[in-house]
């Protein structure tokens, strides 16, 4: 019945060690934490998540800085976060004392938000700049932390003659 | 050592042991956080845009995006009284800086911000070829770029155009959810700095997350349903118009 085992036996022999070399090939090339939790590298997940932040968050801006939030709390401006306007900050969280954050330019940051557009929900307050203030940086009237004018002196030199939407 | 048939019994359970153990890889970045008790999404309450453009210039700089590339947007859209069907939508610079007074007259006029759907059946995931992008045990769509060959399949097959070819790496990228920052405690990037709250991002898991609350009380959408991918980026007051 096998008289011909012989060359069956070669063929079986060369495919197990084929066999042997992909399961030793495989092992060595798969990464360990692959199929961890799927068909993927599991390690990439915590890989991904070890990345630093940039923005460190109005909490620990709010560790520090109480006037701001004091000062925030009394007007529309209190539940803006710091980093809207700031940028991000971790670096300056991290480190404090070396790294000092520029102040924004009032004039383009404060337009991104308040420019008129009819898009914008219709409760949101609005200018157009230009017949606003012409031009002026927003600060010159407005405190950028709580934002309307009352109780102050009318010192400023151009008063708001339009552009309210 | 004569290995036996007894001591062969007791060694193979060990040896399978072990070699979990082996395969179980390196610990978690944030010891802390634990991965199973999490289902992450995201609220985006149209009516509250403004069109600010903060969420994409602080994602920008979170994630260190390519100029011109964009992991979240902000889409203007204008829709005619009448055609509901085709709206006009525009997004200059992904909203970048904000967007130019309106041209159009009439008609209605809403900003709404996209980003990944984060679905939970996710079609960028299925079909990619070497396990690069997966959808992770609490429900975040991340790319591993380490094993991206950058083939292009994912691109093409998000129903939401939410990818691209980072032009430096070569490789596909998308929102990660800021994974790096939900993990340590903190909020995204995006809804960090969004001034009127029009992000939220939310944990479905969490029975004490506002989320559940909202959606039960509210009337929500997510993009495209019928494509049934189990997205998770909730939209508030979504007109009929988006797409």
């Amino acid at each position: 019945m096998f008289k011909d085992i012989e060359h069956l036996m070669r063929l079986s022999v060369v495919m197990l060690l084929a066999l042997v070399l992909f399961v030793v090939l495989r092992a060595a090339v798969v990464p360990k934490s692959f199929g961890q939790y799927g068909h993927y590298r599991g390690n990439a997940i915590a890989e991904i998540a070890a990345r630093p932040p940039a923005f460190a968050g109005h909490q620990v801006c709010e560790g520090c800085h109480t006037d701001v939030v004091d000062q925030k709390k009394l007007g529309r401006h209190a539940n803006v976060p710091c980093e809207a306007c700031h940028g991000a900050q971790g670096k300056h969280a991290d480190d404090p004392a070396s790294v000092k954050p520029q102040l924004p330019d009032t004039a383009v940051i404060c337009a991104r938000c308040h420019e008129a557009n009819s898009a914008k929900p219709k409760g949101f307050p609005q200018v157009v700049s230009a017949a606003h203030s012409g031009g002026l940086a927003c600060n010159t009237c407005h405190k950028p932390h709580r934002p309307k004018i009352e109780d102050e002196p009318k010192t400023a030199s151009v008063k708001p003659t339009g552009g309210r939407k | 050592m004569d290995i036996t048939r007894r001591r062969l019994l007791v060694l193979l359970p060990a040896a399978a042991v072990a070699w979990k153990y082996i395969q179980a890889g390196t610990p978690e970045a944030a010891p802390n956080y634990k991965i199973a008790e999490h289902w992450w999404g995201m609220l985006i309450d149209i009516p509250k845009c403004i069109g600010c453009g903060s969420c994409v210039r602080a994602c920008s700089e979170e994630n260190d995006v390519p100029d011109g590339y964009f992991r979240t947007w902000i889409e203007r859209y204008h829709v005619a009284d009448w055609k509901i069907e085709r709206p006009q939508v525009t997004s200059p610079d992904g909203g970048k800086q904000g967007f130019p007074p309106a041209k159009e007259v009439g008609g209605k006029n809403f900003f709404v911000p996209k980003l990944c759907n984060h679905c939970e059946d996710s079609p960028c995931t299925q079909v990619c070829p070497v396990g690069a992008t997966f959808v992770t045990p609490d429900g975040v769509v991340l790319v591993d770029k380490s094993y991206c060959l950058g083939c292009r399949y994912c691109v093409q097959a998000c129903p939401y155009g939410c990818r691209f070819i980072n032009p430096k790496t070569n490789t596909a990228e998308k929102c990660s959810l800021c994974y790096h920052r939900i993990t340590k405690g903190l909020t995204t990037a995006c809804c960090e700095v969004c001034p009127t709250g029009a992000r939220q991002l939310a944990d479905l898991k969490n029975p004490k997350d506002p989320i559940h609350e909202f959606l039960r009380t509210h009337t929500v959408q997510v993009l495209k349903p019928h494509m049934a991918t189990g997205a998770k980026v909730f939209y508030n007051g979504m007109d009929g118009s988006v797409r």
